[in-house]
């Protein structure tokens, strides 16, 4: 059983990297989205079929249900969404992505909590999840109008080194003392949360597109975390491939916006706008 | 410090790989012209669900009485999907837009 489904990731990482590669060239673009979703389907449905554990059957149920939920609003939604509407949908899915994640995370702290490594990683997942959900929301919110497209927080960058050193030194805590509390577990997704928040919050709807690219790197990441937490290959090497060519996507968009990353990030607050503006 | 070398020793497979995928990434999306920037984000995006994977295997190894994580399992799988099946379906009308222009 567990060579298929070995084989079976196998396969799929080849889709991943073809569909991507073919994403790239105008005249392929749409065949390579499909190879990759062939990939991806065959990755899901390899994982729930192929394997030697004892699962009860209402625990298939439940999966086959999730997954049925899941595929029919998915579909619905983006087959009727307006086409001025897709970017805002791709930050609203890929928010979802990281949520995902972030979730993942919280079922499997307690059971790894003793294995620093593990619960490193477990840590990790649970915060890049929570602020590429939180971002993406606001990114969302502001491409629809439902936001304002810029907002001044007073004393901004203060707040937010704060919060920064505030989830570097609460998420060490957690991995060095192996605490087991889901209070302190659920503090931690929350503080991640902010921080998404944060970092969305000042930029404008103009520049969403690149911010939004740069979440779905971080949902890469965070799958990426995941799959060395599982040692499944087919999540690392997918994760690390959207994390690193999202990383390089998001610096080509903000070139050819004339814009570098940086003022984008960082331009909408402070002394650089007043001079910009 | 020395916990990070060690994980590295120790996980010596996973590092070769997750470096050379970072390389394979990069290259991947080396010159891609501006029209196909937000189809590719998005179909990037699709691929970011993989991370349903990691909810589906919360799903199986949970205890059938753990309702917990039963739940946020379920949850996690419903969300992944939708990432997943939202995100290609997306694509997929973005490049059909794309070719009607040509």
């Amino acid at each position: 059983m567990g060579i298929l489904l070995n084989i079976i990731y196998l396969i799929a990482t080849v889709t991943f990297v073809v569909g991507l590669k073919m994403l790239g060239h105008p005249e392929t673009a749409k065949k390579g989205n499909l190879i990759a979703a062939a990939g991806m389907g065959l990755a899901i449905i390899g994982t729930v079929l192929v394997h030697d554990l004892e699962v009860s059957p209402l625990i298939y149920m439940l999966i086959a249900a999730a997954i049925l939920v899941g595929s029919i609003i998915g579909w619905l939604i983006a087959i009727k969404v307006e086409m001025t509407k897709m970017p805002e949908l791709v930050s609203l899915f890929n928010g979802f992505g990281g949520a995902s994640a972030a979730l993942i995370g919280l079922v499997e702290y307690g059971k790894n909590v003793n294995d620093a490594t593990q619960a490193t990683t477990i840590v990790s997942g649970i915060i890049i999840g929570a602020i590429t959900f939180s971002g993406s929301l606001i990114a969302w919110g502001k491409l629809n109008g439902t936001l304002k497209s810029v907002v001044r927080i007073p004393y901004y960058n203060s707040i937010n080194n704060i919060v920064v050193i505030g989830i570097v030194i609460f998420a060490a805590f957690m991995v060095a003392t192996g605490v087991d509390s889901q209070l302190l577990l659920y503090g931690l997704l929350a503080t991640g949360l902010v921080y998404g928040i944060l970092f969305v919050l000042p930029i404008g709807g103009a520049d969403m597109p690149v911010v939004i690219s740069l979440l779905n790197s971080l949902t890469g990441i965070a799958a990426a975390i995941t799959g060395i937490l599982y040692n499944n290959m087919v999540m690392l090497v997918g994760g690390i491939l959207v994390g690193s060519a999202g990383i390089i996507l998001t610096v080509a968009m903000c070139k050819a916006m004339n814009r570098t990353l940086g003022s984008v990030i960082f331009g909408a607050f402070g002394a650089t706008a007043a001079a910009a503006g | 410090m020395n916990e990070f070398l060690e994980f590295i020793d120790n996980n010596l497979q996973i590092t070769y790989i997750l470096i050379l995928a970072i390389f394979v990434g990069v290259e991947v999306i080396k010159s891609i012209p501006a029209v196909l920037h937000t189809p590719l984000m998005s179909g990037a995006n699709a691929l970011s669900g993989v991370v349903i994977v990691g909810a589906i295997l919360v799903m199986l190894h949970a205890d059938p009485t753990d309702y917990v994580a039963l739940s946020l399992g379920f949850i996690a799988v419903v969300l992944g999907v939708l990432n997943v099946v939202g995100g290609f379906a997306v694509t997929d009308r973005m490049l059909q837009m794309f070719k009607r222009k040509k």
